[in-house]
């Protein structure tokens, strides 16, 4: 079997099983039975990807008779498909664990099972599909049953707005998309993507293309200002589906965006880099410092996945720039970086989506103001938890921090670039790397702070346990993981080599063959890093200190109320909140990305009434382009709703007019 | 055999900043004190404050977790890594490719990331103010080093610590304004990433103007104590930073003899003590700024640091 039928299979299973969840949602084995099902299916699957990624195989393809009758169904699996199948059905695997756990509790399984089978279903469609055809049809398939799991408790507040949201901005995101393809297939209808990289368009066809699928991808993706859906229909999802859109469906979108503008938008303009850079840099950036001023756990990590989608913005856009100006190592430098950054993400989001939704059910709360004091009663939620937090603040020796490492070290080569506006770009992009960097930390300092440590802020913080062994299961997995990438990055970067090669024609250095495990993606006198290392010797200068100091001076240990400069509280509410923790960084970057409002009432001296803080925030982009767009659809359509009430005759006249229009437009076409 | 000397020396190094870092602490002590005509404790004070600490049994709050008495050896640790990576009196020790510069500024977030979580375990409110103050100081500082290193990448072509050591002693090295907009931006830092006056105050408890002493208000006995040496640990890793790329002289290069590494220690404890001097000097002559007022002074160190690497990015060309 060849490995695209295997894939399809795969595919077909899962599409089958969505079939047999929807017939069999309300037994009360289905959960089990549904979510089992999938786990060795993704298995499956994942374990084929990385045997075609590693095997280095050829890109075979083939055509089915569906679809568009004259072009047929075409399916191919090739390096880079391969590079996201691992990424796709390993985020499945670990949320079906999750699913057996966690989700066995769900109160409507039968508006989650059918969609979440057909949703794992839809992800791996888009990464087989070779014609823009079944491309737009599983990427559709995708959004509505992403859509559908959004809707699964529409009746809690919010969520029916963030799914209307979520649809509108799909829809739009998929028209974008279409009009791309439309461009590139040109009038002969070259759907297939085989015709699309044979044919080569003009330049300003092919950029108006690269344009439409930034903005299509990206939508999907949740680059700002497109945003604004991505926080509200994430977190609205049971917590195993907000991972597998926070860490899964956004490297789809991904996907999406480099398999259409490294590969098939034709003959590339150096600019092409200018927008997806400032995009990636204001993205990295708005999107850590929305996070940073959430409280709500899931939102929070939602606007996360904002700012890491910039950052892997930024190494394809450097990879663009590279490929360009025809320096094809620098360029799979980048793009390596991009790629793995990619990969990274799907591993540490999903794992605290888990952490989340195990909080989420044993607490009921999201609001981390209502948190506090878990890593007592949920040590290894908290543990894992915190692995996932300190691999996405980018610190070593966990993998966020080789992938951002990476994105540095192909910023370092950009002076090399013969283009004035990238040189200025490059060293703002970076300093703006660095920024969300050090603000991601700030954020999961905050976020791990407020919910897992301190003292319980509410007596449903103070009553949770641990979760189930499922969900632990998943967590620890993905942990795990995200200390073997920082660990041994070399094995991964050269994973992605083929994928690289393919995209821009050369690829990164083996690592493999380095001294100690460790990697330098230029030459070894250049830069290098050793995750192994850094990771041996924390571990022993930490226990040797530990145990030199028990040793030789002192064990003992007293248990005592906390001295708090001699005048603790004994209320919980005197700790700080989220809120309090992030004032000041928004007094200082607050100005930048919201419009606050901030009302302090403070009663006069012999007043009784309490004193009052009220913070107003608002995003500043929802107000600037979302607000006036409704706006003016909402005038424009009250304005046409005169069409509803015309005579017959009126009517007649409308359409005449607009048929003897259209023959003008026609008669005069050149 | 050449690698038993070599190892011997990266041991040496290793040690070498932890002997010396309670030492360099005393010095810049004893130098407030004679500036402000008082007698002052005595050089050693700073070990003796150590030992006892160690000694003592440490007093941990009820609703600490795990993670409150595990954060000191570990904050201790990414600290003396990073400190054992920074080139003192030779470079192109034996691990010194391990990690490159950002690699070592990653590793002190890593630490400064474990002490603010410290800082929140216990639950009071005094913590979560250090932490949250120590959140923003270093969401600022941290930039601003990656910045630097990218203008010291740029001139020595290499993020290698190591070797931009060696580059900048050897004669190839001119006099660039981004170099001295770099070296600027990163006394700012170091001075923000080490609580010194203007922008916390090591010696002071009055609450609303600490920061780091907030967060680890609620340790006491040897946890204390391996917190207070990661502190000091820290301020010798700066000041090796900045005279190994600022102040070269003496730098033993790599494969230089067993002579020329020991003259490179004895220069190397002399820069340490003349900064300490410097430093003392400086915290007496200035007064502390208002909370608010540091991330102007940590963000003019980001915009320097950031001007100076722009220059370089476009002079690119002009060769």
């Amino acid at each position: 079997m060849s490995s695209v039928t295997f894939f399809l299979s795969g595919d077909a299973a899962l599409l089958a099983l969505a079939v047999l969840g929807a017939t069999v949602a309300r037994k009360s084995y289905a959960p089990a039975l549904v979510y089992f099902c999938a786990l060795a299916i993704s298995a499956a699957m994942l374990i084929g990807a990385v045997v075609q990624l590693l095997g280095g195989m050829t890109g075979e393809g083939i055509v089915l008779p569906l679809g568009l009758p004259w072009i047929g169904a075409h399916f191919r699996v090739d390096a880079l498909s391969a590079l996201f199948l691992v990424i796709v059905n390993l985020g499945g695997a670990a949320a079906c664990l999750y699913g057996l756990g966690e989700g066995r509790s769900e109160r409507s399984p039968e508006r989650v099972l059918p969609f979440f089978a057909a949703f794992l279903a839809g992800m791996n469609l888009v990464l087989v599909a070779d014609d823009a055809y079944s491309f737009l049809l599983s990427w559709e398939f995708m959004s509505i049953a992403s859509w559908a799991l959004v809707m699964a408790h529409h009746r809690e507040d919010d969520n029916a707005r963030a799914g209307y949201v979520y649809i509108v901005m799909a829809s739009f995101g998929t028209l974008t998309l279409l009009l791309a393809f439309a461009l590139l297939a040109g009038p002969a209808g070259g759907y297939a993507f085989d015709a699309m990289r044979a044919a080569s368009a003009t330049p300003g066809v092919a950029g108006l293309a690269f344009l439409l699928a930034l903005i299509g991808a990206g939508s999907k993706a949740g680059i700002v200002p497109l945003h604004v859906w991505l926080p509200l229909a994430h977190p609205a999802a049971p917590s195993h589906v907000s991972a597998l859109m926070s860490g899964v469906m956004t490297k789809v979108a991904v996907y999406g965006f480099v398999r259409i503008v490294f590969q098939l938008a034709g003959p590339e303009g150096w600019w092409w880099s200018v927008p997806v850079l400032i995009v990636g840099a204001g993205t990295a950036l708005l999107g850590v410092l929305y996070a940073l001023m959430q409280h709500d756990l899931k939102r929070l990590l939602a606007y996360h996945t904002v700012e890491n989608i910039g950052i892997i913005y930024i190494g394809l856009g450097l990879a663009l720039a590279f490929r360009a100006f025809g320096m094809p190592s620098a360029a799979a430098l980048a793009l390596t970086a991009g790629l793995l950054h990619a990969f990274n993400h799907s591993l540490f989001k999903s794992l605290l989506f888990f952490g989340a939704g195990a909080v989420l059910s044993a607490t009921g709360e999201r609001d981390m103001e209502h948190l506090g004091g878990l890593i007592h009663k949920m040590p290894r939620t908290a543990f894992a938890f915190l692995v996932g937090c300190v691999a996405i603040s980018a610190l070593p020796p966990f993998n966020g921090f080789v992938s951002e490492w990476l994105t540095f070290q192909a910023i370092l080569l950009t002076p090399e670039l013969p283009s004035w506006a990238l040189k200025i770009l490059a060293p703002a992009v970076g300093a703006l790397l660095a920024l969300s960097a050090a603000l991601a930390a700030a954020c999961f300092a905050k976020a791990f702070g407020i919910t897992f440590l301190g003292r319980p802020r509410t007596n449903a913080a103070e009553r949770a346990r641990e979760t189930d062994r499922f969900t632990l299961a998943a967590m620890m997995t993905l942990a795990a993981l995200c200390l073997i990438v920082g660990i041994v990055p070399g094995l991964f970067i050269d994973a992605l080599g083929p994928a690289a090669s393919i995209l821009v024609g050369g690829r990164m250095p083996a690592q493999a063959g380095n001294a100690w495990l460790s990697i330098a993606p230029v030459a070894q006198s250049r830069s290098s890093y050793n995750g192994l290392l850094v990771f041996l010797f924390i571990a022993a200068a930490a226990s040797l200190a530990a145990s030199f100091i028990h040793r030789f001076a002192s064990d003992a240990l007293r248990r005592a109320p906390p001295w708090d400069c001699g005048a603790p509280d004994a209320s919980p509410a005197t700790q700080y909140s989220a809120e309090s923790f992030a004032q000041p960084i928004r007094r200082v970057f607050g100005a930048v990305a919201f419009v606050v409002r901030e009302r302090i009432d403070m009663p006069w001296p012999g007043e009784t009434r309490p004193a009052r803080f009220d913070l107003g925030l608002s995003d500043r982009i929802w107000d600037a382009l979302y607000e006036p767009l409704v706006g003016f659809i909402e005038r424009a359509s009250l304005r046409l709703d005169r069409l509803q009430f015309l005579t017959i005759r009126q009517y007649l006249s409308v359409v005449f007019g607009a048929l003897v229009t259209l023959l003008v437009v026609l008669a005069s076409w050149p | 055999m050449a690698v038993i000397v070599d190892l011997f020396f990266q041991l040496l190094q290793m040690t070498l900043v932890i002997a010396v870092a309670p030492l360099l602490t005393g010095l810049v002590r004893a130098t407030k004190a004679r500036l402000l005509r008082r007698r002052g404790p005595p050089l050693v004070q700073p070990y003796r404050d150590l030992v006892r600490l160690a000694r003592k049994e440490a007093v941990v709050a009820d609703t600490a977790s795990w993670l409150f008495r595990f954060v000191p050896y570990l904050v201790f640790a990414a600290t003396w890594v990073a400190a054992a990576l920074v080139p003192t009196f030779a470079t192109g020790l034996l691990f010194s490719w391990s990690a490159d510069l950002i690699a070592i500024i990653a590793l002190l977030g890593a630490a400064r990331f474990f002490l603010a979580l410290a800082g929140l375990d216990v639950g009071t409110s005094f913590g979560g103010l250090g932490s949250s103050r120590e959140a923003l100081f270093g969401a600022l500082a941290e930039p601003a080093m990656i910045v630097i290193v990218f203008t010291l990448a740029l001139v020595a072509g290499s993020t290698q610590l190591s070797t931009v050591a060696a580059y900048m002693a050897s004669s190839y090295v001119g006099l660039r304004v981004s170099l001295g907009m770099a070296l600027v931006a990163l006394f700012i830092v170091a001075i923000a990433e080490n609580g010194r006056i203007p922008v916390d105050n090591p010696a002071t408890h009055l609450e609303l103007t600490m920061v780091h002493e907030a967060m680890i208000l609620e340790y006491s006995g040897r946890h204390l104590a391996v917190i207070e040496l990661a502190a000091m640990l820290k301020l010798v890793l700066y000041i090796s930073l900045i005279a190994c790329v600022f102040a070269p002289w003496g730098l033993a290069i790599a494969d230089a003899s067993v002579m020329d590494r020991l003259l490179g220690t004895i220069a190397y404890l002399a820069k340490l003590a003349l900064a300490g001097v410097a430093l003392g000097a400086f915290e007496t002559s200035i007064a502390k700024m208002r909370v608010f007022r540091v991330p102007d002074f940590v963000g003019a160190a980001l915009m320097l640091a950031f001007l100076g690497a722009l220059l370089l990015f476009v002079s690119r060309t002009l060769k």
